[in-house]
């Protein structure tokens, strides 16, 4: 079947298996490797994408679910020039990060609740990142991250 | 020693410096084995067994064989003569210790589920995974044995050939008639018995392999997600029998490891043996239930605990018996972990009689080995809650007895009962600053004004605190406790033509932030920016000896090899500078990237423009060699031992059994601080595998041998939305041992918590009479306890 998909801000159409998943399609398909998978259960984020604008776990929907749709991965956050996004910054600025393998998910995880809910408190953080998992951080300071970015935005 | 400030010499070390690894994690440009694109690479997957304990009757194949996609099936069988050695475990810790035959694949008989009975090469994923469903095996069940004291028992032997389900018995016992005389003479003693469940340390990264022949050369590079490149080339080239000089392994980035990619795994040797036999790429990425049943677990023991003391609570001898589960088979280290504690069940306490001893027996459950921590947290918790139980059995606080006991500060470098001299410490100033911060008093009035209310959520303190040895290790001690390799860690400091920096080192970070931590030590030594200093690792032709990543090693041993060569190279690079100078090179002093001539700073020389001459060679000292390189293996005199007291504040539902964490403070003091940063970034995550041992985990089994918590839906790795914000401080003991003054920090979180929250728990509920509960504390378990208390 015949996909197209607008990911990162280029339009992308492939061939696809009817049960390819949507993370498979954009690691092995499109070759984007940002985007990571860390269980087979939905369980940890690894794999969090924004889909039209909403994040979702790419390995819970099908790659000819998302047809037609926008899809933005860790590779389209920071600007065309390396510029980090504010999130990706803020996680640098408090070490948000360790191994790196749970951090893309996080990161869109991060900015998709940060657009519904700009100015959250530290809970609000911790259960709108309840679906993702890091074994390396203790979450201390991916909670820091999200509220620095999100202070920082509030203050531009 | 004293509590002293941090060495901040050149301005660099002791900053928060944001890491270098961090851009091209954060936009996805970091490649984990599974992101490599290797053409033409074929997949493996493994057919795993579904019965803990059975003799393979048969296996069919033959459905797999032709299934589509499919290159080949192999079964041990196909497969027997590509391997020059069973599977390896680098630490026979006695003589006479009992190792079963380990091989890739099963022999006629498997012993846990997700043992691997056959392996389907095909040319997609999917397509072998497809294949895999089409093989057929009949076996003839065993009774499986699960608990340890039935292994122990022998009723159902595992290993036939070894007639024992006893591996080996370790002991330590100095003096065993002091022993029984300290508590023939005790006025208190206590006896306790603890469980340490099996934990999964579930990477996030699954584990993750490629292994790519040179078509002609007969050369193979292993890319895999491993701790240990340095060990795994070696290992790879004994089990297989390839020359060592053919072997390239190179961890690209590594997504956490814990110790679980600290060993050598069935599917990196059958990887390779099958990429010899047909010439073509291999790769495979384990699922994450594969994970769970096939990557080691952590921990699993029974821990007997016995303290005599004094009537002044003085604690006088120690005495411990432990089971370890060894799991179906000896992985890498998996016998040695339970010594990794063996010498440190006196904790922080000056306790003149010991004995300690383990006996390791196997189970039909998925092979320990080292889990962050390994050994020591076992044995911090075992003495840690024992002396909060002496304290309850005496009626004293259990903060003062801790007092009573410490190991003084004039008694460093303090020779143990156990045999280890400790490096520096000062107990008391620690634990003061810690209840400086703590502001207990206010918390305890709350906690009996909820009593005396008769609140259903009551509060409980509870107080860990931890020594442990690491920075394994000196060469000398691991060959005493018969490990298979030493200690040390090598280190190139190369000053490159245009002064730019090349550090290259022989540690193996998976998120530790070494790039970052080894440039700063360079930076500061050489007082240049850490921006011009490139840190290379984690491939073996690049960075050919190394002993790699595990048991908070790496910046006491590597990067004191690091800070040893960079001056070494420094000393080079004078010696440049005096002979064009023309002056003795004991005349100069270097500061900022320049040496100058004593008193007369205007005569001066530049670091880079001795890196200049030393490339080009045209004016060099006569003898000297050209370029501007130097080489340090290190070998550490001695462990280190960081410490600290951890407390834990928790609030326990009484009628449902929940616990939530209300604050927790930790006071470390792990010698000097390179970068607080990434010092804290380890403390909040070893803090929290803790605290989930200490809550929630648990690898448990049913009846038959199955693991029932083989997915991350059943296993429980907690989110962000169980812990508050940590409060960390620390104080600075310098190590006298490595010429850093550093300690070591990775393991310390995940060490000091389990103890500080099940003594917090029991505290809470001690005038309910609750006077224990094992991990992982669940709410049913506690409900279960206070329910059961006072029957
Ligand atoms: S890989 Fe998608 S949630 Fe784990
Ligand atoms: S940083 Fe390693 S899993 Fe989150």
């Amino acid at each position: 079947m015949e996909v197209t998909m607008i990911i990162n801000g280029s339009s992308v159409t492939r061939d696809v298996e009817p049960r390819t998943l949507l993370v498979h399609f954009i690691r092995d398909q499109v070759g984007l490797t940002g985007t990571n998978v860390g269980c087979d259960t939905s369980s940890c984020g690894a794999c969090t994408v924004h889909v039209n604008g909403e994040s979702v776990k790419s390995c819970t929907m099908l790659a000819v679910q998302a047809d037609g749709a926008e899809i933005k991965t860790i590779e389209g956050m920071a600007s065309p020039s390396g510029e980090l996004h504010p999130l990706q910054r803020a996680f640098q600025e408090n070490h948000g990060l360790q191994c790196g393998y749970c951090t893309p998910g996080m990161v869109m995880a991060a900015s998709s609740f940060l657009a519904e809910n700009p100015h959250p408190t530290e809970q609000e953080v911790r259960h709108g990142l309840e679906g993702n998992l890091c074994r390396c951080t203790g979450y201390h300071n991916i909670v820091k991250s999200v509220l620095a970015a999100a202070n920082e935005t509030a203050e531009v | 020693m004293t509590v002293t400030e941090p060495k901040t010499s050149g301005g660099v070390i002791g900053t928060r410096m944001l890491r270098k690894e961090d851009p091209s994690l954060l936009t996805g440009e970091s490649k984990f084995s599974d992101d490599l694109v290797i053409p033409g690479a074929l997949y493996i997957a493994l057919l795993r067994a579904t019965v803990a304990h059975a003799r393979i009757v048969s296996i069919d194949t033959s459905a797999a064989k032709s299934s589509a996609g499919v290159v080949a099936v192999y079964t041990y069988d196909d497969l027997k003569d590509d391997w020059a050695g069973p599977m390896p475990c680098a630490w026979p810790v006695t003589a006479d210790m009992k190792n079963p035959a380990h091989f890739p694949l099963a022999n006629g008989k498997v012993n846990y589920v997700g043992d691997g009975v056959a392996v389907v090469v095909a040319n997609s994923k999917t397509a072998a995974i497809d294949a895999i469903e089409a093989i057929e095996v009949e076996y003839e069940e065993l009774t499986p044995v699960l608990d340890l004291e039935d292994s122990v028992s022998d009723s159902t032997v595992i290993h036939q050939d070894l007639a024992t389900n006893s591996s080996y018995l370790w002991e330590l016992i100095p003096n065993k008639d002091a022993v029984d005389e300290a508590f023939s003479n005790a006025v208190h003693t206590v006896e306790e018995r603890y469980i340490q469940q099996r934990l999964i340390p579930a990477a996030m990264e699954p584990r993750s392999l490629v292994v790519v022949p040179a078509p002609f050369g007969g050369d193979f590079t292993v890319y895999t997600s491993t701790q240990i490149p340095h060990i795994l080339k070696v290992m790879l080239a004994l089990t297989l029998g390839i020359s060592e000089t053919k072997i390239r392994v190179i961890a690209p980035s590594v997504g956490g490891g814990f110790g679980s990619k600290l060993n050598v795994y069935a599917e990196e040797v059958l990887a390779l043996a099958i990429a010899r036999k047909l010439r073509k790429p291999i790769r495979w990425t384990e699922e994450r239930t594969e994970n769970a049943l096939a990557t080691i677990h952590g921990r699993g023991q029974v821990q007997d605990i016995e303290l005599a003391a004094d009537a002044n609570g003085k604690i006088t001898a120690v005495r411990v018996n432990i089971l370890a589960d060894m799991g179906a088979y000896l992985q890498l280290v998996t016998p040695g972990v339970p010594l990794l504690g063996a010498f440190l069940y006196h904790g922080v306490y000056d306790i003149p009689n010991y004995s300690f001893s383990c006996t390791g027996v196997f189970t039909n459950k998925t092979p320990t080995d080292a889990y962050r921590g390994a050994g020591r947290p076992e044995a911090t918790y075992a003495i840690e809650r024992a002396v909060d139980a002496l304290a309850r059995k005496m009626g004293v606080s259990a903060i003062e007895l801790r007092r009573r006991n410490f190991i003084p500060k004039e008694a460093f470098p303090y020779p143990s009962a156990a045999g280890l001299t400790f490096d520096s410490g000062d107990y008391a100033a620690n634990l003061d600053k810690a209840l400086s911060i703590l502001d207990i008093e206010p918390i305890l009035a709350e906690k009996q004004a909820r009593i005396d209310a008769g609140s259903t959520k009551v509060l409980g303190v509870g107080l860990s605190f931890f020594v442990e040895m690491c920075g394994l290790a000196p060469s000398r001690v691991l060959a005493s406790l018969n490990y298979g390799a030493g200690g040390w860690e090598a280190a190139t400091v190369r000053i490159l033509p245009t002064s730019k920096v090349q550090v290259v080192t022989g540690t193996a970070p998976h998120g530790q932030g070494h790039e970052t931590s080894w440039s700063m030590i360079v930076a500061d030594k050489l007082g240049i920016s850490p921006d011009d200093i490139e840190v290379l690792h984690s491939d073996t032709a690049i960075a050919p000896y190394g002993m790699d990543t595990y048991g908070s090693r790496s910046l006491s041993v590597g990067g004191s090899a690091i800070h040893l060569a960079t001056e070494k190279v420094l000393d080079k690079a004078r010696a440049i500078a005096a002979h064009q100078l023309e002056v003795s090179a004991d005349d100069l002093e270097y500061s900022n990237g320049t040496f100058a001539v004593k008193g007369s700073p205007e005569k001066a020389y530049p670091l880079a423009a001795a890196a200049f001459e030393a490339f080009t060679a045209h004016n060099l000292p006569d003898g000297m060699e050209p370029n501007l390189e130097a080489s340090v293996t290190w070998d550490p005199p001695n462990f280190t031992f960081p410490y600290g007291s951890h407390f834990a504040v928790v609030e326990v539902d009484t009628e449902t059994g929940k616990v939530e964490l209300v604050r927790y403070l930790a006071v470390d003091d792990c010698g000097n601080r390179i970068n607080p940063l990434i010092i804290e970034g380890q403390i909040h995550g070893g803090l929290v595998q803790g605290i989930a041992q200490a809550l929630y985990e648990e690898a448990s089994y049913d009846a038959a041998g199955n693991l029932l918590t083989s997915t991350l839906a059943d296993y429980l790795v907690p989110s962000a939305t169980e812990f508050p914000f940590f409060e960390l401080d620390h104080t600075v003991t310098p190590s006298p041992t490595n010429p850093l003054g550093v300690k070591g920090i990775g393991e310390a979180g995940a060490i000091a918590s389990p103890p500080a929250i099940i003594n917090a728990i029991i505290d809470a509920l001690s005038h309910l009479g609750v006077s224990h509960i094992d991990m992982p504390a669940s709410p049913q378990r506690v409900w279960e306890t206070i329910n059961n208390a006072g029957k």
